[in-house]
């Protein structure tokens, strides 16, 4: 969604700038033609902003307007079968947001829950999704391989599908006596029962290495917690159902940020490659300092779009057990949608959602800073 | 370019505002204008079961139509809470609808159900329990559309195996641990059923405690009786005797029965058409559910006729109502998809026709009402979620939590 609205921005600042350096003090020009030229860029302008107005509208319509109201919700007391805009909803302030993050109760040990599960689905899905993104289309665009066409089809092909479908089936393969269980048992594994299986894999390593009993936790971990929940479950990990949906959303999403990864590499200069080869550098160099360096922007939409996505994720989690088993695979924005519908706090829902609103939107700032370009070419903005 | 922002700044502003008073539907809060026409017409929405449900409930609004001229035309549900909560919103709800007991109190709060329990005559006749959930504010607000409780299914086939009879069927729980232990071989897990205190829940009440207190203004959770009741769920689950439908990679107790992984569950009696679908060959009884130290008990479900406060048809909603709440309908409904009759007077015919159903039958007499209050459908769940671990964790705890968590709940309600 940020992308678009820079999109419009972009637009109203272009059609502002031009014939900005003409104005340069060096070339005298009389007052009267002066104001002509400003009468003109102030005509421009009306232009410009005509043009743009159907998307500012619709954008205004359904979006800002339903976000400003929903920001209106978020701080009512209000159940969804009144107006909440005639003083019938009880104004409740920050108390919705309070209740979330600093009064001790269910509604801050479920969304401390749902923060702590989305963190590390985020943690493991970016940096997988991304890796396995830009693996599979440095294999797709050699030159010499064949059937490439084929191979980008059959990449990009579970982007395509339907994710109610892909996880359903999922669901069919990752049930205790499924596909996936069957092929384990084959190389004498127990599979576990993949959806049912709310242990954390952090608090089973540690349980194998007996640092910790994941049963009954005692010592620091299990004394001290933070927004009503204990550090050991902070620090358990996605459980064993979470990680067959990180497993999913990989799976899923790595052929479309393929395709991206691959538009951009067909744009590198073969200049570029072939000045590098000429130089004589190896593969692993040229992977290194010519194409990775290239890459650049196109990573930071990637990862930035991944992260987004994934802090939202709600599909699988409503088709794959909605929270269960034992909350590990409740997310915000199933929460947000669980608060509104089923308990009918429609406050709340928005609250939660514009709290995740706002991570995105640090955790967004945060990557930008990190990725920004070092060195010498810093003058280049994006 | 600062007087240019400040206009563009004022003409979005003025746009929103014009968009919000604009949106007609969402102002207009005073009492629906009723419509007095001779013929009206009527929208129901509701959440079905299978197809049974569907032509059963389409054949009986047809009927309705016919008799009194109105048109009725139900429509089918996909999400019912968020279908209905939108429809609330926008304040076009349908007619009369479903309200799902977990739901109910929270469209009762809001004043979305039209409260017609009043202008029902023989309201005395549905079952007591089901007429205080379905009840807000001490109005009856909706009636109960039909009912199901909890009993004892058993494969014959797994108890003859066993060499168990007839009169091994448990009647107290120390039978109950006994039997389970002896069937639970080769396989076959002697008592399977579902996660949730929608089943458990008849231990805790067998041992004479419950969630609430009768008027379910107050939370009775941390009670000796509850914990004993779970502690003995746990004993048998710790024994292996006992395992979650899920333990056994199945959905749910009847599949766990049909598929012969489990010798007994606990299931109501939409079983029925579930075993006659999916496992017309598995033969299986109904018992009466085993006594606890405080007697018998068992648990009773429902969904209500909720008709719409916003709706403008009231009186004719009320008039479809009562004629899909009659006797003579309430076992048509029950011959097409199995449910029971909520009226006790249908009850009774009803349990004539089908002496399997009995125990089922029998156990609305002391059957404890679904939990109806605003608000406590994320405590329930979270209560579900604490029971999943029930077998390690510590019975006294997860009742101390649905305690807390229940009186913040009705706290934030009231």
């Amino acid at each position: 969604m940020p992308i678009r609205t820079t999109r419009v921005r972009g637009v109203s600042r272009t059609t502002g700038s031009p014939g900005a350096p003409d104005s340069a003090p060096g070339e005298a020009g009389t007052t009267a033609k002066a104001r002509t030229r400003r009468a003109g860029l102030r005509g421009e302008g009306t232009w410009g902003w005509l043009f743009v107005s159907p998307m500012v509208l619709v954008l205004g319509l359904f979006m800002v307007l339903p976000i400003l109201m929903a920001l209106w919700v978020s701080l009512l007391h209000w159940d969804g079968q009144s107006n909440p805009f005639s003083g019938q909803a009880d104004f409740v302030g920050l108390d919705n947001y309070r209740s979330l993050l600093t009064q001790d109760g269910l509604d801050r040990t479920l969304f401390a829950t749902s923060l702590r599960n989305n963190l590390y689905y985020v943690l493991l899905t970016v940096p997988l999704q991304t890796l396995l993104a830009l693996v599979l289309a440095l294999i797709v665009n050699q030159r010499l391989l064949r059937g490439r066409g084929a191979l980008r089809t059959t990449f990009y092909f579970p982007s395509v599908t339907s994710s109610i479908a892909v996880s359903t089936v999922f669901l069919f393969l990752f049930q205790g006596s499924g596909a996936v269980n069957s092929l384990l048992s084959w190389i004498g594994i127990k599979g576990p029962n993949w959806f049912a299986d709310p242990r954390g894999v952090l608090s089973l390593v540690l349980g194998g290495l007996g640092a910790v009993d994941p049963q009954r936790p005692t010592g620091m971990l299990a004394d001290h917690s933070t927004l009503g929940l204990s550090w050991f479950e902070w620090l358990s990990g996605p459980s064993v159902a979470m990680c067959t949906l990180i497993l999913l959303a990989v799976w899923t999403t790595s052929g479309t940020f393929m395709l991206i990864f691959l538009a951009a590499l067909q744009n590198i200069p073969r200049e570029l490659e072939e000045s590098a080869a000429m130089e004589g550098v190896n593969r692993r160099q040229m992977l290194w300092h010519v194409t990775l360096p290239a890459l650049r922007p196109v990573l930071f939409l990637v990862l930035t779009l991944g992260l987004i996505s994934t802090w939202q994720v709600f599909d699988q989690v409503y088709v794959m057990g909605q929270g269960a088993p034992g909350n590990t695979t409740l997310t915000p924005a199933f929460l947000s949608y669980s608060a509104g519908f089923d308990n009918a706090d429609f406050g709340q829902g928005s609250a939660i959602a514009f709290i995740l609103l706002a991570l995105i939107l640090v955790l967004t700032a945060f990557q930008r800073w990190v990725l920004r370009e070092r060195g010498v070419r810093t003058g280049r903005n994006r | 370019m600062g007087t240019r922002m400040a206009v563009a700044a004022l003409a979005t502003c003025a746009t929103l505002l014009a968009a919000t008073g604009c949106s007609s539907n969402f102002g207009n809060d005073k009492e629906p204008e009723q419509d007095k026409a001779a013929k009206q017409k009527l929208t129901v929405l509701i959440a079905t079961s299978g197809d049974a449900e569907t032509r059963a409930v389409k054949a009986a609004a047809a009927a309705y139509a016919k008799q009194s001229g109105n048109t009725v035309s139900v429509e089918i549900a996909k999400d019912m809470n968020q279908q209905l909560a939108q429809s609330f919103a926008g304040h076009k709800p349908p007619d009369v609808f479903y309200v799902n007991s977990d739901q109910f109190a929270n469209y009762a709060k809001g004043g979305s159900l039209y409260p017609y329990g009043d202008r029902i005559s023989d309201a005395a006749d549905f079952s007591e329990q089901l007429r205080n959930s379905f009840s807000y504010d001490g109005k009856l607000v909706c009636l109960p559309k039909d009912t199901s409780t909890l009993g004892l299914a058993i494969n014959t086939d797994l108890w003859k195996k066993a060499g168990l009879t007839e009169k091994d069927y448990p009647k107290s729980w120390e039978e109950l641990r006994t039997v389970a232990a002896e069937l639970t071989r080769n396989g076959v897990t002697g008592l399977v059923t579902s996660d949730e205190y929608q089943r458990l829940g008849v231990f805790m009440q067998q041992a004479g405690g419950w969630l609430t207190d009768p008027d379910q203004k107050k939370m009775t959770a941390d009670t000796a009786e509850n914990a004993k009741g779970l502690a003995f769920v746990q004993s048998l689950l710790k024994s292996g005797s006992m395992k979650f439908a899920k333990q056994v990679d199945t959905s749910w107790g009847g599949e766990a029965l049909g598929k012969g992984k489990a010798a007994m569950t606990i299931e109501g009696n939409w079983l029925e058409g579930g075993m006659k679908l999916d496992y017309p060959e598995v033969k299986y009884a109904v018992a009466p559910l085993p006594a606890g130290p405080a007697g018998q008990g068992t648990l009773a479900f429902s969904n209500c006729w909720g008709v719409a406060a916003d709706s403008a048809h009231r009186d004719a909603g009320v008039d479809l109502v009562k004629h899909l709440t009659s006797a003579k309908q309430q076992l048509a409904f029950a011959d097409a998809f199995g449910v029971m009759p909520s009226r006790t007077s249908a009850l009774k015919t009803y349990a004539e026709k089908r002496p399997a159903a009995k125990a089922w039958v029998d156990g609305s007499a002391h059957a404890q009402g679904p939990v109806t209050i605003a608000g406590f459908d994320k405590v329930l769940s979270q209560f579900n979620t604490d029971l999943q671990s029930l077998r390690t964790a510590d019975p006294k705890r997860i009742l101390a939590d649905l305690q807390r968590n229940g009186e913040q709940a009705i706290a934030k309600g009231n």
